[in-house]
Protein backbone atom coordinates (compact mmCIF):
# COMPACT_ATOMS: atom_id res chain seq x y z
CA UNK A 1 0.00 0.00 0.00
CA UNK A 2 1.59 2.95 -1.54
CA UNK A 3 -0.01 5.56 0.58
CA UNK A 4 0.80 9.16 -0.06
CA UNK A 5 1.40 10.19 3.65
CA UNK A 6 2.02 7.58 6.09
CA UNK A 7 1.67 7.89 10.16
CA UNK A 8 4.74 9.58 11.63
CA UNK A 9 5.99 6.52 13.30
CA UNK A 10 6.75 5.05 10.04
CA UNK A 11 10.15 4.74 8.45
CA UNK A 12 9.65 4.86 4.84
CA UNK A 13 11.44 2.47 2.72
CA UNK A 14 11.81 -0.88 0.36
CA UNK A 15 13.29 -3.21 2.52
CA UNK A 16 12.89 -7.02 2.79
CA UNK A 17 11.15 -5.90 6.56
CA UNK A 18 8.92 -3.73 4.67
CA UNK A 19 7.75 -6.16 2.33
CA UNK A 20 6.75 -8.70 4.52
CA UNK A 21 3.32 -9.40 5.24
CA UNK A 22 1.85 -7.27 8.44
CA UNK A 23 0.48 -11.08 10.30
CA UNK A 24 3.89 -12.33 9.62
CA UNK A 25 5.75 -9.30 11.21
CA UNK A 26 3.16 -9.11 13.87
CA UNK A 27 3.45 -12.67 14.94
CA UNK A 28 6.99 -12.38 14.67
CA UNK A 29 7.11 -9.44 17.34
CA UNK A 30 5.05 -11.19 20.29
CA UNK A 31 7.26 -14.54 19.87
CA UNK A 32 10.26 -12.47 20.45
CA UNK A 33 9.00 -10.50 23.30
CA UNK A 34 7.43 -13.77 25.05
CA UNK A 35 10.66 -15.21 24.57
CA UNK A 36 12.85 -12.12 25.46
CA UNK A 37 10.23 -12.30 28.79
CA UNK A 38 10.96 -15.93 29.14
CA UNK A 39 14.61 -15.55 29.66
CA UNK A 40 16.10 -15.71 33.52
CA UNK A 41 17.31 -12.62 34.45
CA UNK A 42 21.05 -14.06 35.31
CA UNK A 43 21.67 -15.03 31.54
CA UNK A 44 23.26 -11.31 31.21
CA UNK A 45 25.03 -12.21 28.16
CA UNK A 46 21.79 -13.43 26.27
CA UNK A 47 20.24 -9.98 26.66
CA UNK A 48 22.76 -8.55 24.89
CA UNK A 49 22.58 -11.48 22.19
CA UNK A 50 18.28 -10.00 21.61
CA UNK A 51 20.43 -7.05 21.34
CA UNK A 52 22.34 -8.07 18.46
CA UNK A 53 19.55 -9.63 16.86
CA UNK A 54 17.31 -6.81 17.09
CA UNK A 55 20.45 -4.73 15.15
CA UNK A 56 20.47 -7.20 12.45
CA UNK A 57 16.64 -6.56 11.86
CA UNK A 58 17.23 -2.70 12.24
CA UNK A 59 20.29 -3.39 9.77
CA UNK A 60 18.37 -5.35 7.31
CA UNK A 61 15.02 -2.76 7.47
CA UNK A 62 17.92 0.12 6.78
CA UNK A 63 16.01 1.67 9.99
CA UNK A 64 18.59 4.42 11.40
CA UNK A 65 20.27 3.56 14.54
CA UNK A 66 19.71 7.24 15.76
CA UNK A 67 15.77 7.18 14.84
CA UNK A 68 15.64 3.83 17.02
CA UNK A 69 17.25 4.83 19.66
CA UNK A 70 15.60 8.08 19.78
CA UNK A 71 12.11 5.97 19.70
CA UNK A 72 13.20 3.71 22.74
CA UNK A 73 13.22 7.10 24.67
CA UNK A 74 9.47 6.59 24.71
CA UNK A 75 9.89 3.60 27.86
CA UNK A 76 11.41 6.21 30.13
CA UNK A 77 8.28 7.04 32.31
CA UNK A 78 7.48 3.35 32.31
CA UNK A 79 11.28 2.18 33.83
CA UNK A 80 11.25 5.06 36.28
CA UNK A 81 9.60 3.26 38.96
CA UNK A 82 12.95 0.58 37.69
CA UNK A 83 15.31 2.88 38.80
CA UNK A 84 13.50 2.87 42.45
CA UNK A 85 13.68 -0.80 43.09
CA UNK A 86 17.48 -0.96 44.08
CA UNK A 87 16.43 1.68 46.79
CA UNK A 88 13.02 0.18 48.11
CA UNK A 89 13.31 -3.73 47.89
CA UNK A 90 14.86 -5.25 51.22
CA UNK A 91 17.27 -8.33 51.68
CA UNK A 92 20.77 -8.40 50.87
CA UNK A 93 22.65 -5.03 50.57
CA UNK A 94 25.26 -3.90 48.33
CA UNK A 95 27.88 -1.00 48.45
CA UNK A 96 28.09 0.98 45.43
CA UNK A 97 29.44 4.19 45.25
CA UNK A 98 28.76 4.76 48.78
CA UNK A 99 25.27 4.05 48.16
CA UNK A 100 23.66 0.77 50.04
CA UNK A 101 21.69 -0.60 47.65
CA UNK A 102 19.77 -3.99 47.39
CA UNK A 103 20.92 -6.60 45.61
CA UNK A 104 17.43 -8.42 44.81
CA UNK A 105 16.25 -4.86 44.37
CA UNK A 106 19.36 -4.45 41.58
CA UNK A 107 18.28 -7.70 40.07
CA UNK A 108 15.15 -6.42 39.64
CA UNK A 109 15.96 -3.52 38.32
CA UNK A 110 17.70 -4.56 35.49
CA UNK A 111 15.03 -7.09 34.58
CA UNK A 112 12.45 -4.73 33.86
CA UNK A 113 14.82 -2.51 32.01
CA UNK A 114 16.47 -5.09 30.06
CA UNK A 115 13.42 -6.52 29.38
CA UNK A 116 11.19 -3.52 28.71
CA UNK A 117 14.19 -1.82 26.37
CA UNK A 118 14.45 -4.84 23.86
CA UNK A 119 10.20 -4.93 23.95
CA UNK A 120 10.00 -1.50 23.33
CA UNK A 121 12.78 -1.84 20.66
CA UNK A 122 11.38 -4.63 18.71
CA UNK A 123 7.63 -2.53 18.86
CA UNK A 124 9.52 0.25 17.35
CA UNK A 125 10.80 -1.97 14.75
CA UNK A 126 7.41 -3.03 13.87
CA UNK A 127 5.78 0.21 13.68
CA UNK A 128 9.08 1.58 11.45
CA UNK A 129 7.96 -0.88 9.48
CA UNK A 130 5.13 -1.33 9.38
CA UNK A 131 1.96 1.26 8.06
CA UNK A 132 -1.07 1.74 10.12
CA UNK A 133 -3.60 0.15 7.93
CA UNK A 134 -1.11 -2.87 7.18
CA UNK A 135 -1.04 -3.19 10.49
CA UNK A 136 -4.85 -3.26 10.75
CA UNK A 137 -4.93 -5.70 8.36
CA UNK A 138 -2.31 -7.89 10.01
CA UNK A 139 -4.34 -7.92 12.51
CA UNK A 140 -7.59 -9.08 10.73
CA UNK A 141 -6.08 -11.80 9.48
CA UNK A 142 -4.56 -13.30 12.68
CA UNK A 143 -8.12 -13.48 13.68
CA UNK A 144 -8.79 -10.56 16.26
CA UNK A 145 -11.85 -10.05 17.27
CA UNK A 146 -13.86 -8.04 13.93
CA UNK A 147 -15.24 -5.40 15.84
CA UNK A 148 -11.73 -4.35 17.99
CA UNK A 149 -10.59 -4.39 14.01
CA UNK A 150 -13.30 -2.07 13.17
CA UNK A 151 -12.77 0.53 16.30
CA UNK A 152 -9.20 1.05 15.83
CA UNK A 153 -9.60 1.69 12.11
CA UNK A 154 -12.63 4.24 12.83
CA UNK A 155 -9.95 5.98 15.21
CA UNK A 156 -7.80 6.45 12.96
CA UNK A 157 -9.87 7.48 9.92
CA UNK A 158 -11.78 10.29 12.30
CA UNK A 159 -9.06 11.08 14.79
CA UNK A 160 -8.04 13.72 12.64
CA UNK A 161 -11.32 14.87 12.19
CA UNK A 162 -12.43 14.84 16.10
CA UNK A 163 -8.61 16.70 16.93
CA UNK A 164 -9.27 19.21 14.13
CA UNK A 165 -12.99 19.78 15.71
CA UNK A 166 -11.11 19.98 19.02
CA UNK A 167 -8.84 22.77 17.66
CA UNK A 168 -12.03 25.22 16.31
CA UNK A 169 -13.34 24.87 19.73
CA UNK A 170 -10.28 26.16 21.45
CA UNK A 171 -10.21 28.65 18.72
CA UNK A 172 -13.71 29.82 19.47
CA UNK A 173 -13.04 29.36 22.89
CA UNK A 174 -9.73 31.82 22.77
CA UNK A 175 -11.29 34.43 20.36
CA UNK A 176 -13.91 34.94 22.81
CA UNK A 177 -11.28 36.10 25.41
CA UNK A 178 -11.41 33.16 27.36
CA UNK A 179 -7.72 31.80 28.52
CA UNK A 180 -7.59 28.70 30.59
CA UNK A 181 -5.64 29.96 33.25
CA UNK A 182 -6.36 27.70 36.70
CA UNK A 183 -8.77 25.41 38.37
CA UNK A 184 -11.86 27.58 38.08
CA UNK A 185 -12.14 27.31 34.19
CA UNK A 186 -12.01 23.22 34.55
CA UNK A 187 -15.44 23.95 34.27
CA UNK A 188 -15.77 25.58 30.96
CA UNK A 189 -13.63 22.64 29.56
CA UNK A 190 -15.12 19.87 30.83
CA UNK A 191 -18.17 21.50 28.95
CA UNK A 192 -16.41 21.94 25.92
CA UNK A 193 -14.92 18.10 26.56
CA UNK A 194 -18.55 16.90 26.86
CA UNK A 195 -20.29 19.16 23.87
CA UNK A 196 -16.95 17.30 22.16
CA UNK A 197 -18.81 13.61 23.09
CA UNK A 198 -21.81 14.91 21.77
CA UNK A 199 -20.72 15.93 18.37
CA UNK A 200 -18.60 13.19 17.72
CA UNK A 201 -21.44 10.86 19.23
CA UNK A 202 -23.71 12.29 16.32
CA UNK A 203 -20.99 11.78 14.16
CA UNK A 204 -20.85 8.38 14.75
CA UNK A 205 -24.64 8.28 13.79
CA UNK A 206 -23.96 9.51 10.87
CA UNK A 207 -21.59 7.55 9.57
CA UNK A 208 -23.38 4.39 10.85
CA UNK A 209 -26.63 5.78 8.42
CA UNK A 210 -23.89 6.12 5.62
CA UNK A 211 -22.67 2.85 6.22
CA UNK A 212 -26.03 1.31 5.96
CA UNK A 213 -26.77 3.11 3.43
CA UNK A 214 -24.01 1.51 1.23
CA UNK A 215 -25.14 -1.92 2.37
CA UNK A 216 -23.59 -2.75 5.67
CA UNK A 217 -25.21 -5.08 7.95
CA UNK A 218 -23.22 -5.64 11.04
CA UNK A 219 -19.42 -6.94 9.23
CA UNK A 220 -17.05 -5.43 7.22
CA UNK A 221 -17.02 -6.48 3.82
CA UNK A 222 -12.63 -8.08 3.43
CA UNK A 223 -11.54 -5.66 0.49
CA UNK A 224 -7.73 -6.79 0.97
CA UNK A 225 -6.51 -10.22 1.69
CA UNK A 226 -2.75 -10.13 3.16
CA UNK A 227 -1.59 -13.75 2.46
CA UNK A 228 2.17 -14.97 3.47
CA UNK A 229 3.73 -17.56 1.88
CA UNK A 230 5.81 -20.09 3.35
CA UNK A 231 9.29 -18.54 2.81
CA UNK A 232 7.83 -15.17 4.36
CA UNK A 233 6.60 -17.30 7.42
CA UNK A 234 10.06 -18.60 7.90
CA UNK A 235 11.89 -15.44 6.86
CA UNK A 236 10.14 -13.33 9.82
CA UNK A 237 10.00 -16.05 12.26
CA UNK A 238 13.51 -16.42 11.63
CA UNK A 239 13.97 -13.51 14.71
CA UNK A 240 11.62 -15.13 17.33
CA UNK A 241 13.90 -18.58 16.74
CA UNK A 242 16.98 -17.42 16.73
CA UNK A 243 15.83 -15.79 19.66
CA UNK A 244 14.44 -18.59 21.28
CA UNK A 245 17.59 -21.12 20.96
CA UNK A 246 19.27 -18.30 22.83
CA UNK A 247 16.74 -18.16 25.97
CA UNK A 248 16.90 -22.46 25.70
CA UNK A 249 21.00 -21.60 26.02
CA UNK A 250 20.18 -19.56 29.08
CA UNK A 251 18.32 -21.74 30.73
CA UNK A 252 20.67 -24.57 30.52
CA UNK A 253 23.84 -22.94 31.15
CA UNK B 1 -33.25 6.54 -21.48
CA UNK B 2 -33.71 2.71 -21.53
CA UNK B 3 -36.00 2.35 -24.26
CA UNK B 4 -36.77 -1.41 -23.62
CA UNK B 5 -38.02 -0.68 -19.91
CA UNK B 6 -39.81 2.38 -20.15
CA UNK B 7 -42.50 1.56 -17.99
CA UNK B 8 -40.94 1.63 -14.69
CA UNK B 9 -39.73 5.18 -13.50
CA UNK B 10 -36.86 5.32 -11.29
CA UNK B 11 -38.53 6.91 -8.51
CA UNK B 12 -42.15 6.84 -7.30
CA UNK B 13 -43.08 8.38 -4.34
CA UNK B 14 -46.74 8.11 -3.75
CA UNK B 15 -48.62 9.56 -0.19
CA UNK B 16 -45.78 9.33 1.60
CA UNK B 17 -46.74 10.21 5.40
CA UNK B 18 -43.99 10.38 8.33
CA UNK B 19 -44.54 11.80 11.90
CA UNK B 20 -41.37 11.15 14.04
CA UNK B 21 -41.46 9.03 17.46
CA UNK B 22 -41.73 12.11 19.49
CA UNK B 23 -44.98 13.00 17.47
CA UNK B 24 -43.43 15.69 14.95
CA UNK B 25 -45.25 15.44 11.62
CA UNK B 26 -42.54 15.97 9.11
CA UNK B 27 -44.51 14.54 5.40
CA UNK B 28 -48.05 14.94 5.31
CA UNK B 29 -48.76 12.46 1.89
CA UNK B 30 -45.99 13.52 -0.60
CA UNK B 31 -46.09 12.42 -4.44
CA UNK B 32 -43.83 12.71 -7.18
CA UNK B 33 -42.34 10.30 -9.87
CA UNK B 34 -38.85 10.53 -11.79
CA UNK B 35 -38.46 8.93 -14.99
CA UNK B 36 -35.07 7.17 -15.87
CA UNK B 37 -32.14 9.49 -16.42
CA UNK B 38 -34.06 12.91 -15.67
CA UNK B 39 -31.81 15.26 -12.89
CA UNK B 40 -34.55 16.66 -11.23
CA UNK B 41 -33.59 19.15 -7.95
CA UNK B 42 -35.50 18.99 -5.01
CA UNK B 43 -36.05 22.45 -3.28
CA UNK B 44 -37.44 23.88 0.16
CA UNK B 45 -36.91 25.67 3.19
CA UNK B 46 -34.87 24.45 5.89
CA UNK B 47 -37.26 22.32 8.10
CA UNK B 48 -39.68 21.42 5.09
CA UNK B 49 -38.87 18.26 5.51
CA UNK B 50 -36.30 17.43 2.53
CA UNK B 51 -33.80 15.20 4.91
CA UNK B 52 -36.79 12.97 5.99
CA UNK B 53 -37.93 12.40 2.61
CA UNK B 54 -34.47 11.52 1.41
CA UNK B 55 -34.16 8.60 4.33
CA UNK B 56 -37.37 7.13 2.83
CA UNK B 57 -35.83 6.89 -0.59
CA UNK B 58 -33.69 3.84 0.48
CA UNK B 59 -36.06 2.43 3.56
CA UNK B 60 -33.34 4.04 6.46
CA UNK B 61 -37.07 5.76 7.77
CA UNK B 62 -40.24 3.79 7.08
CA UNK B 63 -43.24 2.94 9.26
CA UNK B 64 -45.05 5.78 7.87
CA UNK B 65 -48.10 5.93 5.13
CA UNK B 66 -47.60 5.54 1.54
CA UNK B 67 -45.17 3.95 -0.56
CA UNK B 68 -41.90 4.13 -2.19
CA UNK B 69 -40.81 2.21 -5.43
CA UNK B 70 -37.86 2.22 -6.88
CA UNK B 71 -37.95 1.34 -10.50
CA UNK B 72 -40.52 -0.97 -9.93
CA UNK B 73 -39.07 -2.39 -6.57
CA UNK B 74 -41.18 -1.34 -3.49
CA UNK B 75 -38.68 -0.33 -0.73
CA UNK B 76 -39.35 -2.62 2.48
CA UNK B 77 -38.01 -5.23 4.72
CA UNK B 78 -37.64 -7.77 2.09
CA UNK B 79 -36.07 -5.89 -0.88
CA UNK B 80 -33.49 -3.75 1.21
CA UNK B 81 -30.06 -5.19 0.46
CA UNK B 82 -31.28 -4.91 -3.43
CA UNK B 83 -32.76 -1.18 -2.94
CA UNK B 84 -29.91 0.30 -0.85
CA UNK B 85 -27.56 -0.24 -3.88
CA UNK B 86 -30.33 1.16 -6.34
CA UNK B 87 -30.15 4.07 -4.41
CA UNK B 88 -26.86 5.92 -3.52
CA UNK B 89 -27.30 8.79 -1.29
CA UNK B 90 -24.45 10.95 -1.09
CA UNK B 91 -24.76 12.82 2.49
CA UNK B 92 -23.53 16.06 2.73
CA UNK B 93 -20.84 16.00 4.81
CA UNK B 94 -18.07 14.07 3.20
CA UNK B 95 -16.42 13.11 6.91
CA UNK B 96 -19.77 11.02 7.16
CA UNK B 97 -19.35 9.37 4.06
CA UNK B 98 -15.91 8.20 3.93
CA UNK B 99 -15.00 5.87 7.05
CA UNK B 100 -12.70 3.61 5.36
CA UNK B 101 -8.69 4.16 5.97
CA UNK B 102 -7.97 4.82 2.58
CA UNK B 103 -10.05 6.21 -1.32
CA UNK B 104 -9.24 2.61 -2.62
CA UNK B 105 -11.42 0.74 0.37
CA UNK B 106 -13.74 3.42 0.76
CA UNK B 107 -14.68 3.21 -3.00
CA UNK B 108 -14.93 -0.93 -2.73
CA UNK B 109 -17.16 -0.53 0.46
CA UNK B 110 -20.46 -0.96 -0.59
CA UNK B 111 -19.74 -3.53 -4.02
CA UNK B 112 -17.21 -6.02 -1.66
CA UNK B 113 -20.42 -5.26 1.29
CA UNK B 114 -22.81 -7.07 -1.74
CA UNK B 115 -20.55 -10.07 -2.09
CA UNK B 116 -17.87 -8.78 -5.15
CA UNK B 117 -13.97 -9.25 -4.82
CA UNK B 118 -10.91 -9.59 -6.53
CA UNK B 119 -10.63 -8.40 -10.13
CA UNK B 120 -13.65 -7.10 -10.41
CA UNK B 121 -13.93 -5.35 -7.22
CA UNK B 122 -11.02 -3.43 -8.29
CA UNK B 123 -12.52 -2.58 -11.80
CA UNK B 124 -15.22 -1.42 -10.90
CA UNK B 125 -13.30 0.99 -8.04
CA UNK B 126 -10.94 2.44 -10.64
CA UNK B 127 -14.02 2.52 -12.95
CA UNK B 128 -15.91 5.06 -10.30
CA UNK B 129 -12.99 7.02 -9.46
CA UNK B 130 -12.02 7.43 -13.05
CA UNK B 131 -15.76 9.02 -13.65
CA UNK B 132 -15.02 11.58 -10.88
CA UNK B 133 -11.62 12.32 -12.24
CA UNK B 134 -9.77 10.71 -8.71
CA UNK B 135 -7.79 7.56 -9.58
CA UNK B 136 -5.16 9.28 -8.87
CA UNK B 137 -5.54 9.48 -5.19
CA UNK B 138 -7.00 5.86 -4.77
CA UNK B 139 -4.43 4.87 -1.62
CA UNK B 140 -4.53 8.03 0.45
CA UNK B 141 -6.48 8.85 3.12
CA UNK B 142 -9.70 10.51 3.06
CA UNK B 143 -8.58 13.27 5.45
CA UNK B 144 -5.97 14.22 3.28
CA UNK B 145 -8.25 15.57 0.73
CA UNK B 146 -9.21 19.11 -0.37
CA UNK B 147 -12.86 19.09 0.43
CA UNK B 148 -14.14 19.78 -3.06
CA UNK B 149 -11.62 16.00 -3.49
CA UNK B 150 -13.62 14.38 -0.62
CA UNK B 151 -17.19 15.35 -1.88
CA UNK B 152 -15.54 14.08 -4.96
CA UNK B 153 -14.97 10.52 -3.84
CA UNK B 154 -18.14 10.72 -1.62
CA UNK B 155 -19.96 10.62 -5.12
CA UNK B 156 -17.55 7.69 -6.55
CA UNK B 157 -18.40 5.42 -3.42
CA UNK B 158 -21.97 5.76 -4.60
CA UNK B 159 -21.27 5.56 -8.33
CA UNK B 160 -19.34 2.35 -7.26
CA UNK B 161 -22.80 0.58 -6.60
CA UNK B 162 -24.10 1.40 -9.88
CA UNK B 163 -27.32 2.64 -8.72
CA UNK B 164 -30.22 3.35 -10.60
CA UNK B 165 -30.88 6.83 -8.70
CA UNK B 166 -28.54 9.16 -7.43
CA UNK B 167 -29.83 11.05 -4.11
CA UNK B 168 -27.65 14.37 -3.35
CA UNK B 169 -27.80 15.91 -0.10
CA UNK B 170 -26.56 19.45 -0.51
CA UNK B 171 -23.74 18.62 -2.92
CA UNK B 172 -22.52 22.44 -3.61
CA UNK B 173 -22.22 23.18 0.34
CA UNK B 174 -19.22 24.14 1.12
CA UNK B 175 -17.30 23.92 -1.91
CA UNK B 176 -15.54 26.64 -3.46
CA UNK B 177 -16.33 27.99 -7.30
CA UNK B 178 -14.15 25.80 -8.77
CA UNK B 179 -14.73 22.48 -7.06
CA UNK B 180 -18.71 23.59 -7.61
CA UNK B 181 -18.37 23.93 -11.52
CA UNK B 182 -16.07 20.75 -11.21
CA UNK B 183 -18.69 18.69 -9.74
CA UNK B 184 -21.54 19.77 -12.63
CA UNK B 185 -19.07 18.70 -15.21
CA UNK B 186 -19.42 15.51 -13.33
CA UNK B 187 -22.75 15.34 -12.42
CA UNK B 188 -23.96 16.01 -16.14
CA UNK B 189 -21.17 13.45 -17.93
CA UNK B 190 -22.83 10.62 -15.33
CA UNK B 191 -25.50 8.73 -17.24
CA UNK B 192 -27.36 8.29 -14.14
CA UNK B 193 -31.01 9.65 -12.70
CA UNK B 194 -30.14 11.93 -10.43
CA UNK B 195 -32.31 13.81 -6.95
CA UNK B 196 -30.61 16.82 -6.19
CA UNK B 197 -31.37 18.45 -2.45
CA UNK B 198 -30.67 22.03 -2.62
CA UNK B 199 -30.92 25.29 -1.44
CA UNK B 200 -28.68 26.32 -4.31
CA UNK B 201 -30.82 27.67 -6.57
CA UNK B 202 -28.26 29.05 -9.50
CA UNK B 203 -27.19 24.99 -9.46
CA UNK B 204 -30.09 23.22 -9.60
CA UNK B 205 -30.74 25.72 -12.78
CA UNK B 206 -27.59 25.03 -13.82
CA UNK B 207 -28.38 21.34 -14.03
CA UNK B 208 -31.41 20.32 -13.29
CA UNK B 209 -34.09 20.80 -16.01
CA UNK B 210 -36.88 20.37 -13.85
CA UNK B 211 -37.59 21.07 -10.27
CA UNK B 212 -40.09 20.33 -7.20
CA UNK B 213 -40.51 22.47 -4.26
CA UNK B 214 -41.01 20.93 -0.76
CA UNK B 215 -42.70 23.33 1.55
CA UNK B 216 -44.11 21.98 4.63
CA UNK B 217 -44.35 18.70 3.83
CA UNK B 218 -45.81 18.48 0.43
CA UNK B 219 -44.68 18.86 -2.61
CA UNK B 220 -45.77 22.51 -2.93
CA UNK B 221 -44.95 22.92 -7.15
CA UNK B 222 -43.43 20.30 -9.75
CA UNK B 223 -42.26 22.14 -12.69
CA UNK B 224 -39.46 23.13 -15.36
CA UNK B 225 -36.58 24.89 -12.97
CA UNK B 226 -36.43 28.24 -14.55
CA UNK B 227 -40.34 28.55 -14.73
CA UNK B 228 -40.68 28.00 -11.04
CA UNK B 229 -37.36 30.38 -10.03
CA UNK B 230 -39.36 32.97 -12.04
CA UNK B 231 -42.55 32.79 -10.56
CA UNK B 232 -42.40 35.38 -7.89
CA UNK B 233 -45.27 34.58 -5.68
CA UNK B 234 -44.28 30.78 -5.24
CA UNK B 235 -40.46 31.98 -4.39
CA UNK B 236 -42.00 33.89 -1.58
CA UNK B 237 -44.73 31.84 -0.42
CA UNK B 238 -41.97 29.54 0.25
CA UNK B 239 -38.97 30.89 1.89
CA UNK B 240 -36.92 30.21 -1.66
CA UNK B 241 -34.72 33.03 -2.62
CA UNK B 242 -32.31 33.86 -5.12
CA UNK B 243 -28.68 35.52 -4.23
CA UNK B 244 -28.32 39.14 -5.34
CA UNK B 245 -28.18 40.23 -8.66
CA UNK B 246 -29.15 36.77 -10.20
CA UNK B 247 -31.97 36.99 -12.26
CA UNK B 248 -33.29 33.28 -13.72
CA UNK B 249 -34.86 34.82 -16.80
CA UNK B 250 -31.59 36.30 -18.14
CA UNK B 251 -29.59 33.30 -17.90
CA UNK B 252 -28.99 31.56 -21.04
CA UNK B 253 -28.57 27.51 -21.10
CA UNK B 254 -25.20 26.13 -22.78
CA UNK B 255 -25.68 22.61 -23.80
Amino acid sequence: MGAGHAHKLYVHGHSPVHALPPHTKLAATLAFVVVVVSTPREAMWAFALYAVLLAAVAHQARVPAGVLLRRLLIEIPFVAFAVLMPFVAEGERVDVLGLSLSVDGLWGAWNVLAKGTLGVAASVLLASTTGLRELLLGLQRLKLPPLLVQIASFMIRYGDVITDEMRRMRIARESRGFEASGVRHWGVLAKSAGALFIRSYERGERVHLAMVSRGYAGSMPVIDEVTASRAQWSYALALPFAALAVCLLGWTL
Amino acid sequence: MDAVTPAAPSLEVSDLAFAYPDGHQALFGVDFRIGRGERVALLGPNGAGKTTLVLHLNGILTGGAGTVTVAGLPVGKRHMAEIRRRVGIVFQDPDDQLFMPTVREDVAFGPAAAGMKGAELEERVRTALERVGMEAFADRPPHHLSFGQRRRVAVATVLAMEPEILVLDEPSSNLDPASRRELADILRSLDVTVLMVTHDLPYALELCPRSLVLSDGVIAADGGTGDLLSDDELMRTHRLELPFGFDPRSVTMGA
